[in-house]
């Protein structure tokens, strides 16, 4: 009888999630092994893995790869070191302490498309944006960011996005930290290098492995972002693999290699992801 | 000393939040000037603002439509959400099995698909049976992909309801239902308001889905914002018009939640 209910309860759940997962799935390994270009209609022949070799082939694949990489990575690291140093910095009481933190975390709630075209526009734009004001307040040549550093361009988006994130799970962790433990250490005369690495440090773990995982599940798929501000270019200097997947369907009309690039992504975040949480599940059940 | 230091660390900690919040500041100031205004060199910080720009978005692009689009379709994914999830969270948390911990590591791996891996196979699903352009469609779409993270924080929340009380309401022969509604609701009222909320700011801010998948019927906000992206990209104060108006609600909204949706982000594991 328990087990029916348990069973019962669940099954909305893990039935929605497996339709959600298996229909595109099954879907995908169809039109990946057939030829299938909107642009030229036709027999959709069975073409075994030629959609594959070409999107493994393509001279953007790789980079893309890279690029995606690239892009977690240092955003990780980024959200990482900037917000542990800033939950520090705000964690005890001074004036105006909660309109700090209210300014803090407000980027995060700003959508994908208009984080992407206010920073494209207002602030990298080589002209008329404040960077190239300030650059030029202090007799530097303003940079064309889009232009010249594409991918950096895409994690500063990102990263400004995500660093109130992280820098507020610091903050809330930070507040558990054992008060009594703390002032031992500084009369014992820990200086700030000790306390740093032997009490905050282990106290924050756990929230470093919520935050790495958190990110990586969002930083996969980065689209807005590259979508609104390079399009992946100029070449494939900001392609990530998602956007290469994007290009190839929609705008190459090519549903076959699209699928079969769909597919690999499926397959990189899988290896990405049984890494990640077997990892990240140990130190969650803590 | 330690004055000094005090007012040291107000300083850097005011200047950093500054920084960090310049952006959307410039943003807000810009929506309230005119287009030469704008793009003024040097940047202008005092100005007389000016609602010409609203005015202009709501008659060129009918910002209420998109607005009624995204508070539909992002209260009714959460609703959703919420009742597919809830029970399977408790069944979890209250029903462990040896393959509880993979299936929730399951649930959580589907969220790990990138979006445009799915695209195609969804816009064709889509299709067939009608479901593009319509709030039905995003609002199906935006509750599967809250889902995985629904779930998992929900079960962390229920997982911490000592399980003597359930015990106690089961021995006096309550029902599922009355288990549900007096002991699982008001304790677990926190973690359910915590989840909705992040479900909330999630689906309101949802790009990829709602740019691909909609457009002038059940367009969201995002869909808004991203047709003021290339032919309009230089009129700015348009643009931070709309976007402005498309970002202050959740803004506002994230602002009075904080607390809830960071306990909600961590799954309950960073106290």
């Amino acid at each position: 009888m328990k087990k029916f209910t348990a069973r019962f309860l669940l099954t909305p759940a893990v039935g929605s999630l497996f339709l959600w997962m298996i229909v595109p799935l099954v879907m995908s390994i169809y039109f990946s092994l057939i030829r299938y270009n909107l642009m030229s209609p036709g027999e959709h022949e069975y073409i075994g893995l030629m959609n594959y070799e070409f999107f493994v082939t393509d001279p953007a694949f790789w980079p893309a790869v890279l690029n995606t990489f690239l892009l977690i990575g240092s955003v990780i690291v980024i959200t990482l070191v900037f917000g542990m140093a800033l939950a520090l910095l705000v964690n005890d009481k001074f004036p105006g302490q909660s309109i700090v933190r209210v300014l803090l975390i407000s980027p995060f709630f700003v959508m994908p498309a208009v984080n992407a075209l206010l920073w494209k526009h207002m602030m990298m734009n080589p002209i008329y944006g404040v960077l190239a004001q300030v650059w030029r307040f202090f007799g530097a040549q303003p940079v064309n960011w889009l232009e010249s550093y594409p991918l950096l361009s895409v994690i500063i988006m990102v990263s400004w996005q995500w660093l109130p994130f992280a820098c507020l799970i610091f903050i809330t962790s930070l507040q558990s930290m054992d008060r009594e433990q703390l002032e031992a250490a500084r009369m014992d005369g820990a200086n700030y290098v000790q306390q740093f690495r032997y009490l905050y440090l282990p106290h924050l773990s756990r929230s470093v492995a919520v935050v790495v995982m958190i990110e990586m599940i969002f930083l996969l798929s980065v689209f807005a972002e590259i979508f609104t501000t390079t399009g992946g270019g100029p070449g494939f200097a900001s392609t990530n693999v998602a956007f290469l997947i994007f290009v190839q369907g929609l705008m190459n009309f090519d549903v076959g290699v699209a699928s079969a690039g769909g597919l690999f992504a499926v397959l990189l975040a899988n290896i990405a992801s049984v890494f990640l949480i077997r990892i990240i599940g140990k130190s969650l059940e803590k | 000393m330690d004055k000094t230091l005090l007012w040291v660390r107000t300083g850097a900690a005011w200047l950093v939040a500054l920084l960090i919040f310049f952006p959307i500041l410039w943003l807000g100031m810009t929506a309230f000037k005119t287009e030469l205004q704008a793009i003024s060199v040097p940047p202008k910080f005092f100005f007389t603002p000016t609602l010409e720009n609203f005015i202009e978005v709501q008659s060129r692009s009918d910002y209420l439509l998109y607005a009624k689009n995204s508070l539909i379709t992002s209260v009714a994914s959460t609703l959703l959400g919420l009742l597919i999830a809830a029970p399977a969270a408790y069944s979890m948390a209250f029903f462990q099995t040896r393959r509880t911990k993979d299936l929730l590591v399951w649930m959580l791996s589907t969220k790990m698909m990138p979006a445009v891996g799915v695209l195609i196979p969804v816009y064709v699903v889509y299709q067939q049976f009608q479901l593009l352009d319509t709030r039905l469609g995003l609002t199906i779409i935006f509750t599967m992909s809250n889902l995985p993270i629904m779930v998992w924080m929900l079960y962390s929340y229920f997982k911490d309801i000592p399980r003597e009380i359930l015990e106690a309401a089961r021995m006096d022969g309550a029902t599922l239902y009355d288990e549900f509604r007096h002991v699982i609701l008001p304790l677990g009222i926190g973690g359910l308001a915590s989840t909705a909320l992040l479900c909330l700011v999630l689906s309101w801010n949802e790009s990829f889905w709602s740019l691909n998948l909609s457009s002038a019927k059940a367009g969201t906000l995002a869909t808004l914002i991203a047709s003021y992206s290339s032919p309009e990209g230089l009129f700015w104060a348009k643009l931070s018009a709309a976007s402005l108006m498309a970002i202050a609600p959740i803004i506002v909204f994230g602002w009075f939640c904080q607390k809830q949706l960071v306990q909600g982000l961590t799954f309950g594991a960073v106290k």
